[in-house]
C-alpha cells in the first residue's frame, strides 16, 4: 500500500524514513520524494501488513501519514476510452479490457500527474484526502 | 441448382430493406463471414456493412443562423462564449470551427466546446458587433441562446474521416506535446490514432460506394457526404471526406469537445458510412482486415514538414498494445476511440435495418487519383544566417575561470561557447556560472569545472521560429550556430532577435 509521508525539516535533517526502517525492519520503497528547505513530502510504497507499525514510526519522528487509495480518479461520464493515458503512464495504470473499456488500476499510480495533464477529455483527477 | 449472383443492383437492397429483410452487418464482422462463406457467399447473403470511427477531427464547424433582433443588426463580428466566429457571411449567420481558441479561456475552451455546450443543452452566450447601416442600425448585441433557439445549426466539416494516420513518436531527449498526444522522449512511447478496419474510407478505397449524396451517421444524427473533403489526397492512402448533419439532432455521445495539452481544442467527431454490398469488389474491400492496413511510425522530433518515417506498422501491430523499434518493445496506444467506433457502426446498423437512411449510390463522384500538394511559399521565412551574431567569442575548456570571465566583459555577452583543443564545442558558461563560482570560490579554477556540458545548438539554415522554440521550450536566451564539425560560427541571442524584428519573433 502507498503513504504519502510530510515532515517539516526544521527539526534538522532527521532521515526520517531510514530511521523507521531500521527501526521496524520493513523494506520502505521511496517512489517519489519532493524536500526543499523547510518541508519535505514523499511517496513510500510498504507492504500491507506493514502499515500500522511504519505509519506510527513515522508519526512518532514527527512526520504526518496520509494512505492513498485509488488516488486517481475517472470521471467515467467525460472518458470516452481513448487510450491516451496507456502509453504515458510510467506505472502501466491503464490498460483496456477485451471491449475496449478503459480500465483503471489505481493501486501502482506514483502521481506523476502526467496522465492528469494529458487526458484530452480532463476525465482523470487526483482524489482529495482518503 | 444454385445460381451464383455476381452481382445485386441498389434497388434490391433497398427492397429487401423495406420488406425488413436485410443483412446488415458491421465491417468488423465481415473479414470472419468472408472467410465462412466465401466471397460469393457473402455476396448473397450480406446486403450492407457498416463502418465508423470516432476520433480528433479539427477539420470540423457550424453553420448557425441565428436570426434577426429588432432593432436588426448585421453582425461583422460574432463570439459565442467568447469563441469567435467567423461573421464575413450575411447578417445573422456564423460559421463556428472547432480549433478556434476563446479570447478570455484560451487553449481550455474553444470552438468544439461551444458545440457540445449547445449539442448537450446548455446555454451560449452570443456576442456580436457591427458598424451599423440603414437597413441594419443596430451596433451591438448580447443574448442567451439555446440550441434550439437557433434557426438552423448546420454541422460542415471540411476534412473528416481521414482513411488513416501515421503513427507518431519521439526520439529526442525531451517530452513532446503534439496533436499526436504526448510523446515521451527517446521513443518511449508511439500513439495512433483511426479506427483500422472500421474506417470508412478503407472499406470503400477506390470511392465505388462513397461519395456526394450518400448517407452518413454524423455525431448521432443522419447526414449526408458532401464530396471530397480538403487536402483529400487518396493516391497516396490518405482520402479525406467533407461531411455535414443537422445539429440539433446530434448527441454529446458521439461530439466531443478535446484539449490536447500544448497543442490546442480539437473536436471528437463519429463519423459512419453504410456500404451497400453490390458486387465482390464490394465484398473484398469491405473484408479488410487490421493485418491489410499499413502505416508509417513518424519522428515528431525532427521539426519539419518531411519527417522521417521510422519503420511501417498496420494497425493489427498497433492495436496489440507495442511494437519493436530499433529492437526494442515500444507501448503503444491510441487517441481515438475504438469503443465508441464500434458504436457508431452498430448504430448506423440499426438506422439502415430500421430504413431510418434511404440507402444510394454517390450522385458526385469523388476523385480517387489527386495527391495533395504542399503550400507554394513565395517567400522563404527568416533562416538563423540572416540574423545571427557573426562575432564569435569562445573560450578553451582549460582556460581558467578568471580569463572566461574577462572575456565576457570584453564581449559584451552573456554566453561563452567552450571548446576543446580542436576547436568542437564541449559546453558553455553563463555570466551566471561565472560569478557564482567567484561567490564561492571551491575547488573550480577551470572553465571545465564549471561549464554546462549539455549544449542545445541551432545551425545557420534552421528556421529562425525553429530556434525560438528551442530557446522557449528550454527556458534559455542563447544558442551557439555550429557547422557540421560542431565549430562554433555565430551566436543566436534573444537580442539578435528582439532587435531585427521589433520583438516580433518572441512572444
Ligand atoms: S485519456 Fe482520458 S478520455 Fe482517454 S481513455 Fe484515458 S481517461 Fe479516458
Ligand atoms: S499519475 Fe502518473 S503514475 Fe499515476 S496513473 Fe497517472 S500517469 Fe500513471
Amino acid at each position: 500500500m502507498k503513504l504519502i509521508v510530510t515532515f517539516s525539516r526544521k527539526a534538522g535533517k532527521k532521515p526520517i524514513i531510514a530511521q523507521v526502517v531500521r527501526d521496524t525492519g520493513v523494506l520502505i520503497n521511496v517512489e517519489r520524494a519532493q524536500i526543499d528547505s523547510s518541508e519535505g513530502e514523499a511517496l513510500i510504497d510498504i507492504p500491507d501488513e506493514a502499515c500500522t507499525v511504519v505509519k506510527e514510526g513515522l508519526s512518532r519522528l514527527g512526520a504526518s501519514v496520509r494512505v492513498l487509495e485509488d488516488i486517481i480518479s475517472l470521471d467515467e461520464s467525460r472518458c470516452i476510452d481513448c487510450g491516451a493515458c496507456i502509453s504515458i503512464c510510467p506505472q502501466e495504470v491503464f490498460s483496456f479490457d477485451e471491449n475496449w473499456k478503459l480500465v483503471v488500476n489505481g493501486e501502482r499510480c506514483v502521481l506523476c500527474g502526467r496522465c492528469i495533464e494529458i487526458c484530452p477529455q480532463r476525465a482523470l483527477s487526483q482524489k482529495e484526502e482518503v | 441448382m444454385k445460381i451464383s449472383v455476381m452481382e445485386k443492383t441498389i434497388d434490391l437492397i433497398r427492397e429487401r430493406i423495406r420488406d425488413g429483410n436485410a443483412r446488415v452487418v458491421t465491417a468488423e464482422e465481415m473479414p470472419v463471414i468472408v472467410e465462412e462463406l466465401g466471397e460469393e457467399g457473402a455476396l448473397r447473403e450480406i446486403d450492407v456493412v457498416t463502418t465508423g470511427t470516432f476520433g480528433a477531427m479539427c477539420s470540423s464547424g457550424a453553420f448557425l443562423n441565428f436570426g434577426h433582433a429588432d432593432p436588426p443588426i448585421r453582425m461583422e463580428r460574432v463570439w459565442l462564449n467568447d469563441v469567435e466566429a467567423y461573421g464575413g457571411i450575411a447578417a445573422v449567420d456564423a460559421y463556428i470551427g472547432a480549433t478556434q481558441k476563446s479570447a478570455t479561456r484560451e487553449a481550455h475552451y474553444g470552438g468544439a466546446h461551444v458545440m457540445e455546450d449547445f449539442v448537450s443543452g446548455k446555454t451560449v452566450e452570443l456576442r456580436a458587433l457591427s458598424t451599423g447601416t440603414d437597413c441594419y442600425p443596430r451596433r451591438t448585441i448580447t443574448t442567451e441562446l439555446l440550441l434550439e433557439n437557433l434557426n438552423e445549426a448546420t454541422m460542415v466539416n471540411p476534412r473528416n474521416g481521414y482513411q488513416r494516420y501515421n503513427a507518431a513518436t519521439n526520439s529526442t531527449d525531451r517530452t513532446l506535446s503534439t496533436y499526436m498526444g504526448m510523446l515521451l522522449p527517446n521513443c518511449g512511447n508511439i500513439t495512433f490514432s483511426g479506427s483500422g478496419l472500421l474506417n470508412p474510407i478503407t472499406n470503400d478505397p477506390e470511392f465505388r460506394l462513397i461519395g456526394g449524396g450518400v448517407p452518413a451517421f454524423l455525431c448521432g444524427a443522419p447526414g449526408m457526404v458532401i464530396g471530397q473533403g480538403t487536402q483529400h489526397s487518396p493516391a497516396g492512402g490518405f482520402g479525406t471526406l467533407m461531411v455535414t448533419a443537422d445539429m440539433k439532432k446530434m448527441s454529446q455521445d458521439f461530439l466531443r469537445a478535446a484539449t490536447m495539452t500544448g497543442y490546442g481544442v480539437t473536436l471528437y467527431v463519429g463519423l459512419g458510412i453504410p456500404l451497400p454490398v453490390l458486387d465482390l469488389e464490394t465484398v473484398r474491400s469491405t473484408a479488410v482486415r487490421d493485418e491489410d492496413i499499413t502505416v508509417d511510425i513518424i519522428d515528431y522530433g525532427i521539426p519539419s514538414r518531411d519527417r522521417p518515417s521510422l519503420r511501417k506498422v498496420s494497425y493489427a501491430d498497433l492495436k496489440s498494445g507495442c511494437v519493436e523499434l530499433n529492437g526494442e518493445e515500444i507501448r503503444t496506444s491510441p487517441l481515438s476511440s475504438y469503443r465508441r467506433a464500434r458504436e457508431v457502426a452498430f448504430t448506423l446498423k440499426a438506422w439502415v435495418e430500421e430504413g431510418k437512411l434511404d440507402l444510394v449510390l454517390p450522385t458526385r463522384k469523388i476523385d480517387t487519383t489527386i495527391k495533395a500538394h504542399p503550400m507554394r511559399e513565395t517567400a522563404q521565412g527568416p533562416r538563423v544566417l540572416d540574423i545571427m551574431d557573426r562575432r564569435v567569442f569562445s573560450i578553451g575548456q582549460d582556460e581558467e575561470i578568471r580569463s572566461a570571465a574577462q572575456k565576457l566583459l570584453k564581449g559584451e555577452t552573456n554566453h561563452l561557447p567552450v571548446i576543446d583543443s580542436s576547436g568542437k564545442l564541449v559546453g558553455i558558461v553563463t555570466t551566471y556560472d561565472i560569478s557564482k563560482a567567484v561567490v564561492n570560490p571551491g575547488k573550480a579554477n577551470r572553465v571545465k569545472d564549471i561549464m554546462k556540458k549539455r549544449v542545445i545548438t541551432t545551425t545557420m539554415e534552421e528556421p529562425v521560429d525553429i530556434a525560438v522554440r528551442k530557446l522557449e521550450k528550454h527556458n534559455i536566451s542563447a544558442l551557439p550556430v555550429v557547422d557540421r564539425e560542431l565549430r562554433v560560427i555565430g551566436m543566436l541571442t534573444a537580442m539578435n532577435l528582439g532587435k531585427l524584428f521589433g520583438g516580433r519573433w518572441l512572444k
